[in-house]
């Protein structure tokens, strides 16, 4: 293990996954949205015809799963076409979105175009409570036309569902929900604290005796479920001993393009100071990839420095995540704090002792819009 | 089609949509594709997944696998079932 050995620079292996932001336009509002503050505007979004040549190119690169996101994808007229296209070039294509937009005829011409897989966010279990968490009166019925429409035209549904304080007591209701649509997988995610989920933390942390009643509840129906639903549960890090590898290592698997075209190693990475991106309208996806110093910055394990550099779980957690500990020390190439090696680790602790400790009512939201005069704290 | 998997001779398993078996020419493997998930498929994998077309019961899957590899049949009547009843269990599998 300590042989003093410098093997030679792998070359870079191909990308698997491409998270196209198509557009940050969305009916909705969520307040834990993970688009920036700062959204792009319609007029500065990518063409069809390079969002077209960017699935080419993603295909020819090795990608296999071609994730469609937004903002809401359904708010771009040349969705149809896009998913069309993807189909042609062999990409697993997969549609991220809110439902407000689609209509059962556009779902069924989405699967006749070759759309693989839905995933529809569902903001509670409640009708009511959901409608207020999206900012959006009927989003909760019109959710339920869409997921019939999907299940209807035999494509797979996956339900996705952000937990925080207004819905935590319906975590195991959700996953229930899910099964009541016919879904095959349902994403619980506790929300997280970056972004709009940052400015609206007061309203969002649920107390830490809810959170872990909820991650029970969650845990136990996978074992009832098996075989009739996939539950993938996305718990708060604070939980771990351990960070989770960002995006499965920086640069490894994945990459996102933004709405206007800016291609990131993470959906978050330009939060971090002097990180060089570059665009899809300049370079090719493979050009990216390769030589892009925003990816190439933290990738692998030559950037690190102590306590990774020296660890035995550097290859598998690549030092977790590089906005948290930019976030919370100061420095990306610190260990992410989540970390009980880090020596800010007892920064997690201060964050975890933000939570909310009595009933006390929810304070308004601050709705994710595009037009946002950047939310002042 | 709750509770645990129950995998039946007569059971015709076949790939649902939104999961397919694909040769992935840049990494010169083949990949069986799922919503959020990609796995690396061996040749006796792909073996077994091409054959479950939803007409094929498991029993005669297992009989053509015997006869084609000239293989113990008791070995891959439990190869065969271990896989699908995991890939099923994932809903990478109908039956
Ligand atoms: S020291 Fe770094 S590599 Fe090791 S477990 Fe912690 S974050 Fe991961
Ligand atoms: S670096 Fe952090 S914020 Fe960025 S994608 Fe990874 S986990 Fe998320």
């Amino acid at each position: 293990m300590n042989a003093p050995v410098v093997p030679p620079k792998p070359a870079v292996a191909a990308p698997v996954g491409l998270l196209a932001e198509l557009t940050h336009r969305c009916p909705l509002g969520c307040p834990y949205c993970s688009n920036p503050l700062e959204m792009d505007a319609r007029a500065d979004e990518l063409d069809t015809e390079t969002w077209l040549r960017v699935f080419s190119e993603a295909a020819a690169a090795g990608v296999l799963h071609a994730h469609l996101s937004g903002g809401e994808p359904a708010a771009r007229h040349d969705l149809l076409e896009i998913v069309a296209h993807c189909y042609k070039v062999g990409l697993y294509t997969n549609l991220i979105t809110s439902g407000i937009g689609l209509t059962p005829e556009k779902v069924k011409a989405l699967a006749d175009a070759g759309l693989d897989h839905v995933q529809l966010s569902i903001q509670d279990a409640e009708a009511k409570s959901a409608d207020k968490i999206a900012g959006y009166e009927g989003a909760y019925a019109k959710k339920q036309i869409v997921a019939k429409a999907v299940t209807d035209n035999n494509l797979p549904l996956t339900v996705n569902a952000v937990i925080h304080r207004a819905n935590v007591t319906r975590a195991g209701r959700m996953v229930e929900l899910a099964v009541e649509l016919g879904a095959r997988r349902v994403e619980i995610a506790h929300a997280q604290y970056y972004g709009w989920g940052l400015v609206n933390r007061a309203a969002l942390m649920p107390t830490r005796a809810q959170a872990e009643i909820a991650i029970a509840e969650v845990e136990a129906l996978k074992g009832k479920y098996a075989g009739t639903i996939v539950i993938d549960h996305v718990i708060p890090d604070y939980h771990a001993k351990h960070p989770k590898a960002c995006m499965g290592g920086w640069a490894k698997r994945t990459m996102n393009i933004t709405p206007k075209g800016m291609a990131l190693p993470c959906h978050a990475s330009e939060t971090i100071p002097n990180l060089e991106h570059w665009s899809v309208r300049d370079h090719s996806l493979m050009d990216i990839w390769s030589a892009s110093p925003a990816f190439n910055a933290f990738r692998g394990t030559d950037w690190m420095k102590e306590p990774c550099r020296s660890c035995e779980r550097k290859l598998i957690d690549y030092g977790g995540c590089r906005c948290q500990a930019l976030a919370l020390t100061g420095d990306a190439t610190e260990a992410d704090p989540v970390c009980h090696l880090s020596p800010h680790h007892d920064k997690i602790a201060a964050v975890t002792e933000m939570f909310a400790d009595d009933n006390a009512p929810i304070p308004d939201y601050v709705y994710r819009r595009l037009k946002a005069t950047a939310p002042v704290e | 089609m709750s509770g645990p998997v129950q995998l039946e001779d007569q059971s015709k398993p076949h790939l649902p949509r939104g999961v397919r078996l694909k040769l992935d020419e840049t990494r010169n493997e083949w990949m069986l594709l799922a919503p959020e998930r990609v796995v690396k498929t061996d040749a006796i994998a792909v073996e077994i997944l091409k054959r479950c077309d939803g007409v094929a019961t498991l029993s005669e899957i297992v009989d053509d696998l015997a006869a084609t590899f000239k293989a113990d049949r008791a070995i891959i009547d439990r190869d065969v079932r271990a896989m699908l009843t995991e890939l099923a269990t994932k809903r990478m599998v109908d039956l």
